[in-house]
């Protein structure tokens, strides 16, 4: 259970990008965070795993308060949350288990880590995930001659070693095709089920949002606008959202019958 | 250079001088021109040169060229032998350096320095190491451990330090902050994401840089011996002061030699790291 | 989340280095023995080296405080080195135009070419020290043979970087005045000159920094300058007073690489 109260973060003496933000996100569950650019989407997720400093407000993942803590304490509250970047975020130069195992570095020992002897257990899981995504083939090449979509793969693994209590990912798709996209949304869905995990999902593709997820979350000017099931975001609600952006642009690059429709509602 | 639009294309650069008279830039010219001459003039003029000798200087040149002629091969083996010795001095005092500079410039860069009083620990370092000349940094080893290779590999491990150190250093502040970022979002700590994030960005960088300094280590190390510190630029000496010139020619085309061996070496290892 | 997962017993390695096992083992056996070897037939003194340590301290001792009461020794020291920078630097570039347009293999003839590469290499080969010690025997002690030194050292980086240039240059503009029917010399002049001036101006200011520290040097072998006053200071055990040329050294050198940087940056 995600519970965020009342969240403000501002970057310097600007003013709030996130103003008095509340959520709840219950587990097992699916959401996908929608909003026009600068809308305060990467900010959210960021300040959930403190990779951005939230200026006030309260975070609380299964009943630990994430903003106040320091050092040690911190680094024990990350490893329980997953994140995937929509640059992948991968080192090039590694091997894609290296990668992989990356995910694991809040539980190793320091030597393990430094000598690449990881336990037979991770190895284990590490094979067994990369076997579910279709990348274990690749384990011994490097990140960097994967194609976008096998990288993304690689970051969603490597996320999940971490047997995370939540997955954020920031806008997962956006650098994939729209095939390699949909593939990937799939791939989420389904771990987000078959691990019993919530996941919170940047995504500017509203029409794979309200494919591939139960509940969306609309953001405007670091505000929650909207908040409910797919069927419930009509046009009222986008244009709502995205004032000033055409509908026809939502849906993203390609266009789909299905927004179509909605739209023409 | 005062051209408001730069003009793109193969002809830029003509483009650009054609701009350049303007009478504001053909006076900064002039202005330029004047200091040149007059510190030339300021030089040469206060400058302690006995100018007989400069005149001779031709003559006395091509006689020491006539007696270096033809190059002896008496001693070769001494000479072989202490050019090995050189090339020992250069590559050790390489492979130490390597490992050395690794910490300083990890303190020494911005995104990985612990604090600031490291930081400026780091730099002050780089500096010293930087500005001392590898032969200076000869004289001092050589006072304190005395003549020999000790002191030349000393001399060479401090004078590298701080040429690695700085290009270490600037490549780490010159990583890719996306893979750091996800190293920090599942909870790795700093030592963590030093092995997994910064060092194998670096890598290239640390090969690289590394082969380009035993190339000029290389030839640091031959005039080491000039002040004792070991290497055949004891025997170069012993030879001029001796004034067995033919051996001076061999030695100067081993340097030579050597010198070249040790560029094409580096130019094929570079390209095989890259 | 916390399923555990089935054992496949799949283990993994990371992949080595070098995919060859035998050239693997072959270069590190042969890293560790080479290593190994030159440790152990370099001659080091250990007996002297032991005194290393109260030398040390006696030489920081004497070190301690720099002294700069011989101020204008010096002063003398740093003008001199100062002076045969300026000069070298002049009569380095001077000749390094010539010469790298004898080393450019799309304007000089092929044995032109050689003799100009050769010239390179040779300039380029030897370190400035050893090219003093033979300038020291043939002019004698002094600034000129400090300033022939430099001159030979400034031919070999900035002939070379010069010859560099030239070849990279473009060759529609060579073509445009030679069909004008200009002459060979008009050609270079109005052609080849405005393309590389941009880098002759970058590289002069380079090599006047350069040429400023190899100056501090060349004088430990007699070449004149601030590096003689070292050696001497260092000769006769005067230690404090080698400590405060020094920092004068590093100082000079941070100063003198700064304003170069932000020349260059500049002109750039
Ligand atoms: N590091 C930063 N420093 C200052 N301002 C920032 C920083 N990061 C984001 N912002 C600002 O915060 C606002 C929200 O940015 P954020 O990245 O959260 O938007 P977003 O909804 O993720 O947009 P997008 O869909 O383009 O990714 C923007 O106005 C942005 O300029
Ligand atoms: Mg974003």
């Amino acid at each position: 259970m995600l519970r965020i109260k009342e969240l403000v973060k501002r970057y310097g003496d600007e003013k709030a990008v996130l103003k008095n933000l509340n959520l709840e996100v219950p587990g097992e569950s699916v959401v996908s965070i929608i909003g026009a650019s600068g809308a305060g989407k990467s900010t959210l997720l960021r300040c959930i795993n403190r990779l951005v400093e939230p200026s006030s407000g309260s975070i609380e993942l299964n009943g630990t308060e994430l903003t106040k803590l320091e050092g040690k304490a911190l680094r024990l509250a990350r490893r329980r949350i997953g994140m995937v970047f929509q640059g992948f975020n991968l080192i090039d130069r590694l091997t894609v288990m290296e990668n992989v195992q990356s995910g694991r570095l809040g539980y190793l020992p320091a030597w393990r880590a430094v000598t690449r002897k990881y336990p037979q257990e991770d190895i284990d899981r590490a094979f067994h995930l990369m076997e579910r995504v279709g990348i274990a083939h690749y384990a011994d090449k490097r990140a960097d001659e994967l194609s976008g979509g096998e990288r993304q793969r690689v970051g969603v693994v490597r996320a999940l070693m971490q047997e995370p209590e939540i997955l954020l990912a920031d806008e997962p798709t956006a650098s994939l095709d729209p095939k390699t996209s949909r593939q990937i949304m799939e791939l989420l869905r389904a771990l987000a089920s078959e691990l019993h995990l919530p996941v919170l999902i940047n995504i500017h593709n509203v029409n794979e949002a309200k494919e591939y997820t139960q509940r969306i979350v609309g953001m405007r000017f670091g505000r929650i606008i909207f908040d409910g099931e797919p069927t419930d975001l009509n046009n009222d609600a986008m244009d709502e959202i995205y004032a000033g952006v055409p509908a026809e642009e939502r849906g993203g690059a390609e266009s789909n019958t299905h927004l179509r429709e909605v739209a023409a509602r | 250079m005062v051209a408001t639009t730069q003009p793109t294309g193969p002809d830029a650069i003509a483009h650009r001088e054609w701009s350049r008279y303007t009478t504001k830039e053909r006076w900064r010219r002039y202005g330029v021109m004047a200091l040149v001459a007059l510190a030339v003039v300021w030089s040469l003029s206060t400058i302690n040169i006995i100018w007989p000798w400069l005149w001779d200087a031709p003559e006395q040149m091509g006689d020491l060229f006539a007696r270096m002629f033809p190059p002896s091969l008496d001693g070769w083996k001494d000479i072989a032998w202490t050019l090995l010795e050189t090339v020992n001095i250069a590559t050790i005092a390489t492979f130490f350096a390597v490992f050395l500079s690794l910490p300083i410039a990890l303190i020494a860069a911005q995104n990985t320095t612990p604090n600031r009083f490291t930081l400026w620990l780091g730099r002050f370092i780089l500096v010293s190491s930087r500005s001392v000349n590898t032969i200076i940094w000869a004289l001092l080893f050589v006072a304190v451990f005395g003549p020999g290779v000790l002191a030349g590999i000393l001399a060479i491990i401090f004078r590298s330090l701080g040429f690695l150190g700085k290009l270490l250093g600037e490549a780490i502040e010159e990583i890719d902050r996306a893979p750091i970022e996800a190293l920090e979002s599942v909870g790795a700590s700093r030592f963590k994401i030093l092995i997994y994030g910064i060092i194998p960005q670096v890598m290239p960088t640390f090969f690289a840089v590394s082969i380009l300094r035993w190339d000029i280590n290389l030839r640091e190390s031959t005039v080491l011996g000039l002040v004792g510190a070991g290497g055949i630029g004891i025997i170069l000496q012993g030879a001029i002061d001796t004034f067995a010139w033919q051996t001076v020619a061999t030695i100067l085309l081993a340097i030579i030699g050597l010198v070249i061996i040790g560029e094409a070496i580096s130019a094929y290892l570079r390209k095989k790291v890259i | 989340m916390s399923s555990t997962v089935q054992s496949t017993g799949r283990t993994w390695k990371k992949p080595p280095f070098i995919a060859n096992p035998v050239l693997r083992w072959g270069l590190l056996i042969a890293t560790v023995a080479y290593v190994w070897w030159a440790m152990t037939s370099l001659p080091f003194d250990w007996d002297r080296i032991q005194d290393g340590v109260p030398r040390a301290i006696r030489i920081f001792k004497g070190a301690f405080p720099p002294s700069f009461i011989r101020g204008e020794l010096l002063f003398d020291g740093f003008m001199e080195s100062i002076k045969i920078a300026i000069v070298s630097t002049l009569l380095g570039l001077a000749l390094s135009v010539p010469i790298a347009f004898a080393s450019a293999s799309n304007i000089a003839p092929k044995w032109l070419y050689t003799i100009g590469r050769g010239v390179i290499i040779v300039a380029r080969s030897f370190h400035p020290v050893i090219v003093a010690i033979l300038f020291v025997k043939a002019v004698g002690f002094g600034p000129l043979a400090g300033i022939l030194t430099l001159t030979v050292y400034s031919i070999g980086f900035v002939a070379k970087m010069l010859a560099e240039r030239i070849e990279e240059i473009d060759w529609g503009q060579v073509e445009a005045i030679r069909a004008a029917g200009g002459a060979t010399f008009v050609t270079l002049l109005y052609a080849v000159i405005p393309q590389i001036m941009p880098r002759q101006i970058g590289l002069s200011i380079y090599q006047l920094d350069s040429n400023l520290r190899a100056s501090a040097i060349v004088g430990i072998v007699g070449a004149g300058g601030i590096g003689s006053t070292l050696l001497n200071a260092f000769g006769r055990y005067d230690y404090d007073f080698a400590l405060a040329i020094t920092l004068c050294i590093i100082g000079v050198i941070l100063v003198s690489e700064a304003i170069s940087g932000r020349i260059r940056r500049n002109l750039w």
